[in-house]
């Protein structure tokens, strides 16, 4: 088992799949069926070997598992370093869940271009997957921001009427980003001598250089993430992008940031972190209330749940700087919950976009009466996005903000109040395009779900019940790594405060520690 | 037996919602009605079981099904917590909730989608097991918000209604903002004790009694911070002043749903939080101070709003609010069993007042403004009949339900001898009055006096077939007796009661068994007395100082009387306002005509929240929009883009005084702010 290189196979046979897609011959109808065909087949085949890893993976363990490594550039001391530990496997498994829905989901809806169209998006796959099990920081640049390329083609040529504009939004705003987050490689290599992962995360930086590399890190993340205020480009993005390509941006795209705070930020800067927290809490606060504000005004159904993203990823970078065992724990399951749910919820604006062809929700109305099955689906992501108890989205928010209790009571009570603006936003949309009377004609007399979109949102639906049920499942995988990288969080937050107050007691001045006590009971 | 009081009714909400569609809406009627009827009957049993049990001392029981979540020291299972209170909770959920799936039967025959109102109302039943017999207080949180999915889905069950779409999302948004207070409840709770399982936090609270948390910047009476929290958790649900607004438009969806929802079983939620938390709240004597007066101030402006309403279903929905005050303000004295007494005589007596009001609206053609009633009284006498039963016991009438519950509340107000206990007992006494007189004046516009709505509608009025009849009468027998039979267990004296101790045997709703009244007697001649406290045991909590139940037993005669004497001049006046002198009503109103209109437009609490919250929230969301739009984008990838040419644009914009760059500044200046403030508190604290 060790020796068969299956995180490799993971990240390139899609790849593979999409090279044999480009040698396809033919007209151009049986092309497109042709490219369909392979890409559905090559994506199924690496969500089964996705499945494959999760059920050999060893969930008690912390460490990197399936780690493949081989000598790259010697001179550079670069290798081609894969493997998976708690924190990247639910996000592979994820990308490998989602490529085959999204390729489901274009089966009729994309009619221009289809070869291309696949080819992007199993790239695109590659790239997504390669990005989680990277453990080289120069791999992983590459792969993180290899990703931007299928996903800026997705939208500049399947996209809406703007979707030039939105693209290039998109890309200007995560260029900034790259560049930094470019120029902090540099300096840790320059620092450390590596760019492996395993070998950064043991080298102690000094405090103020890791508050520069912090930055820089923060910089690509954010935008990624995104934080307010950097989050403009999305709402674009997601309006103009096929239901495909939004699927994958708020299902996989948007979890990068959040990975890249686990897996950098946070145990290789532990200090800058710990000293960056009140900035993180405050964008974050900012982003659970405005965005659920902006959200509540939308007239755009795209629009109105991309913000809920944002307002979702709050809770996220909420939750892990919290540094806690509740927020870190919850910061991961809302991410893959996410992903899962945001996912669901631009299939089900897809699957009336496909028949109306508008997003404008003032179009829809009174949809329930002929599309109940339709309405009942909608009604589980919807209910799931809220954070109900029983579904996946509770999960996550609650242990978030438990652990943000913990950190700060000021901060729990500001984000808890975007649990009563979610919800206010949801349900406006869902009544607005589900419930009232059918006034518009069109609208009310489109046909209910078919075969193939049951056959997608179904799983969805029912994982999102089960995780909520048995959030277990994947916490039970993710909680030793989060615990490790916690408690090396605090253990190196600790080491500095002590050699702090060895030097001065040296020198005689008044100690003063970081107590945190706006936490901790007082007795 | 635990499983199969619990688990039917979740199974037969699945079978309905899935295969009703497909098997027809018979299917679904016969198999949501079995699943309830089943779980009533094993709760019943279970309730033998658990208070009878183990030779009279009672056997609570707590079965774990399995594991929820586990996040460092936060730990969660799903388990079923079965003790003495859970037991009567759950038989009054499911008994009510039977009575009211086989009334829906007929009142909903003429409806298209049968089968998704029955699956529904047996969600709603599953999820409110699942809040009463949680053992921790992550489980009750999902029943609490389960029981929310679920009125909000039957609120607007008519959904191509756009009040009953409105008044849904009210509903569940309001409950929301309760459950914002409970979410930090819990969060505190877990961050004083470690844990959210209730055993383990019972044990640990006396030891945390002394404790301050900080909270907010202030340092708190830890217990007292928890309580409060939970308790707007319970404001909201239990529609208590300030967070009751969604209670009356609630009365848009389906009056069974009225009934079982919004009267007897989702609105107690609150009741029970605080008496299942009674172990930490007796060690907050603040937070039970604060219970007092909102329950209080509740019970009283309740009261006033329902005297001058028209809509027959939200003069019920307010006195059902004024109701749940009295519950509260009784917590508040600590007289949890008196709480949960009244608890359950009104689930009676209120769910047959408004199944009752449902058979009025049915025979009148889907009518319920009381002003187009009248007279109907010998074309329905089945349900007059009832609905008088149902409004005595309301009143609170010497022998109903409701005379033993609700006095023995205003007795333990009056035995608390605090100020608050005695604002409380008055307040509580002016409600009784208003609700006698709201009580008369509800049953002489609907059935007396001449008929005013149109000569069809009277002709055609027809009393309701046996499906919605029999429900009633069960449910008229609890209004009867459940107060006479409950009363030594739930409220009874410590000292001396041994008289009564064979009454015990025919509590509440348990089918009178022959083999129970053996033990009983048996048990009393060994001198083990039957009473509130083995009837309870440890699952409710009271200090001995502040038991005021024993207290409630020992007030003088006139406090005693006053709440009778009250309540007959209130029915007597109701009476002659609206049976007799029937031009008086008038003449009162245009005498007070500013205070009408303050209780007629209810104290205007709807305005006010409208024109802070909505509109403010709907007014910053667009200026947020515009700054998004305007200012990030337009320093950001929009400067960018051509620099030169916008330098001198997003220059002059900051001058142009629109208000969402006042709106983006304001947040700017916020966010400095905030972390500056973090910045300090984590490193400048010693």
């Amino acid at each position: 088992m060790i020796d068969f290189p299956l995180i490799s196979l993971l990240t390139f046979l899609p790849l593979a799949g999409a090279f044999v897609i480009l040698a396809l011959r033919g007209d151009e109808d049986a092309l497109a069926r042709r490219s369909r065909q392979v890409a559905l087949f090559t994506s199924t085949v690496v969500f089964l070997l996705s499945l494959c890893l999760l059920s050999a993976f060893d969930g008690t363990s912390s460490a990197f598992q399936f780690v493949e490594k081989h000598v790259w550039f010697e001179s550079l001391g670069l290798s081609y370093h894969m493997g998976v530990d708690g924190i990247s496997l639910f996000f592979v498994v994820l990308s490998a869940f989602l490529t085959p829905i999204c390729i489901l989901a274009s089966w009729k809806s994309v009619k221009k271009r289809v070869r291309e169209y696949m080819v992007a998006f199993l790239v695109l796959e590659c790239f997504m997957i390669g990005t989680f099990c990277a453990l080289d920081a120069v791999l992983f640049y590459v792969f993180f921001e290899g990703v931007l390329i299928p996903m800026f083609l997705i939208i500049g040529i399947w996209g809406g009427a703007r979707r030039v504009y939105s693209a290039f939004k998109f890309f200007l705003y995560t260029l900034l980003g790259s560049v930094l987050m470019l120029l902090a490689l540099l300096a840790l290599y320059i620092n450390a001598g590596s760019t492996d992962i395993t070998v950064l995360m043991n080298t102690e930086f000094a405090r103020d250089l890791q508050i520069w590399l912090w930055l820089a890190f923060f910089a690509s993340f954010a935008v990624k993430m995104p934080m307010w205020p950097v989050h403009t480009w999305l709402p674009d993005a997601h309006v103009e992008a096929p239901t495909a390509g939004s699927v994958i941006l708020a299902g996989v795209l948007l979890k990068m940031g959040g990975y890249g705070f686990l897996r950098f930020s946070l145990p290789m800067f532990p200090l800058a972190s710990d000293f960056f927290t009140p900035l993180v809490f405050g964008l974050s606060i900012v982003a659970i209330i405005y965005t659920s504000l902006v959200a509540l005004v939308q007239e755009d159904m795209k629009k109105m749940i991309a913000y809920s993203s944002v307002a979702h990823m709050g809770f996220v970078t909420l939750g892990i700087f919290t540094a806690t065992s509740q927020g870190l724990d919850g910061a991961m399951f809302q991410m893959i919950s996410h992903g899962i749910i945001s996912a669901a919820l631009f299939l089900c604006v897809g699957v009336v976009y496909d028949r109306l062809h508008t997003r404008e929700i003032g179009r829809y109305g009174g949809l329930v009466k002929n599309m109940p099955k339709y309405a009942t689906l909608f009604m589980i992501f919807m209910l799931g996005s809220v954070g109900l108890p029983g579904t996946s989205g509770f999960v996550g928010e609650f242990l978030t903000l438990m652990g943000a209790f913990q950190a700060s009571t000021w901060v729990a009570l500001f984000a808890t109040t975007g649990v009563v603006l979610g919800a206010a936003y949801m349900l406006v949309l869902y009544r607005r395009v589900i419930f009232g009377e059918p006034v518009h004609t069109d609208a009310s007399a489109m046909p209910d779900v078919t075969g193939l979109e049951k056959f997608y949102l179904i799983p969805l639906a029912l994982t999102v019940i089960a995780l909520g049920v048995m959030p277990g499942l994947v916490m039970d995988r993710v909680s030793p790594s989060l615990e490790a990288l916690r408690i090396n969080y605090i253990s190196a937050i600790n080491a500095y405060e002590q050699t702090q107050e060895q030097m001065d007691l040296a020198s005689g001045t008044q100690t003063i520690s970081d107590t945190r006590s706006s936490g901790e009971p007082a007795p | 037996m635990e499983l199969l009081a619990v688990f039917p009714p979740l199974l037969a909400f699945l079978l309905a919602f899935l295969l009703g569609r497909r098997l027809g809406d018979r299917f679904a009627q016969i198999v949501t009605c079995t699943g309830v009827v089943v779980a009533a009957l094993a709760s019943c049993a279970l309730f033998i079981h658990v208070v009878f049990g183990n030779d009279m001392q009672g056997d609570p029981r707590t079965i774990v099904l399995m594991h929820w979540m586990t996040s460092g020291d936060f730990k969660v299972d799903w388990a079923l917590k079965i003790d003495q209170l859970t037991v009567v909770m759950m038989c009054v959920v499911n008994i009510v909730s039977a009575c009211v799936h086989i009334y829906s039967v007929g009142y909903m025959s003429h409806d298209e989608s049968k089968e998704r109102f029955m699956s529904y109302l047996s969600l709603f039943t599953f999820a409110m097991l699942m809040l009463v017999t949680s053992d921790n207080l992550v489980q009750l949180f999902f029943g609490w918000e389960g029981v929310g999915v679920a009125s909000y889905l039957l609120i607007g069950f008519w959904n191509q209604k756009n009040s009953a779409n409105s008044a849904a999302i009210k509903a569940f948004l309001v409950n929301r903002v309760g459950d914002f207070g409970l979410a930090l409840g819990i969060f505190a709770t877990f961050a004083v004790f470690g844990t959210v399982h209730m055993d383990t936090i019972f044990a640990m609270a006396p030891e945390k009694a002394a404790l301050t948390y900080h909270f907010l910047g202030m340092d708190i009476h830890a217990l007292t911070l928890i309580c409060v929290l939970l308790f707007i958790g319970a404001m909201g649900k239990s529609a208590q002043l300030g967070l009751h607004t969604w209670l009356p438009d609630a009365m848009e969806g389906p009056t069974p749903v009225s009934a079982l929802i919004h009267a007897a079983t989702m609105v107690t939620a609150g009741v029970f939080l605080v008496a299942r938390m009674s172990p930490v709240f007796e060690y907050a004597p603040t937070a039970l101070m604060l219970v007092t007066l909102v329950g209080a101030t509740t019970a009283f402006v309740a009261a006033t709003i329902g005297m001058t309403q028209f809509d027959i279903k939200r003069v019920i929905a307010y006195s059902t609010m004024s109701q749940l005050g009295y519950m509260f303000f009784a917590l508040g004295v600590s007289a949890y069993g008196a709480a949960i007494f009244h608890l359950m005589t009104h689930a009676f007596f209120k769910a047959l007042l408004f199944l009752g009001a449902g058979s009025v609206i049915h025979a009148l053609h889907h009518e319920q403004d009381m002003r187009n009633m009248g007279g109907v009284w010998k074309k329905i006498p089945a349900t007059y009949v009832l609905m008088w039963i149902g409004s005595l016991a309301l009143a609170g009438m010497p022998f109903f339900a409701g005379f033993y519950s609700k006095d023995i509340i205003l007795e333990s107000a009056f035995a608390d001898h605090t100020w608050f206990g005695n604002y409380a007992f008055w307040m509580g006494i002016a409600a009784a009055l208003m609700t006698a007189f709201y009580s008369a004046r509800l049953l002489f516009m609907t059935f007396h006096g001449k008929p005013r709505m149109d000569h069809h509608t009277y002709d055609h009025a027809h009393e309701s077939p046996p499906s919605m009849l029999s429900p009633l009468m069960i449910l008229a027998v609890g209004a009867l007796f459940a107060g006479f039979f409950g009363y030594e267990s739930f409220v009874g004296s410590g000292a001396g009661a041994s008289s009564h101790a064979t009454q015990v045997v025919a509590t509440e709703n348990v089918v009178i068994e022959h083999d129970v009244e053996a033990p009983v007697v048996e048990e009393s001649t060994h001198g083990h007395e039957w009473n509130r406290h083995a009837f309870w045991q440890d699952s409710l909590f009271v200090l001995p100082e502040n038991d005021t139940l024993e207290g409630a037993h020992h007030v003088p005669l006139w406090v005693k009387l006053l709440p009778i004497i009250i309540g007959a001049l209130g029915l007597l006046l109701g009476a002659v306002f609206y049976g007799w002198k029937t031009g008086l009503p008038q003449k009162v109103v245009s005498a007070f005509n500013p205070i009408h209109t303050l209780f007629y437009n209810k104290w205007f609490f709807d305005e006010a929240y409208h024109a802070a919250f909505v509109t403010n929230a709907l007014r910053l969301g667009r200026a947020f929009w515009q700054g998004d739009k305007n200012i990030v984008d337009g320093l950001g990838p929009d400067g960018v883009a051509n620099t030169s040419q916008r330098v001198a644009g997003v220059l002059s914009r900051f001058q142009s005084g629109y208000v969402f760059q006042y709106a983006l500044i304001m947040i700017l200046g916020l966010i400095a702010l905030v972390t500056w403030m973090f910045f300090k508190m984590v490193t400048g604290q010693a």
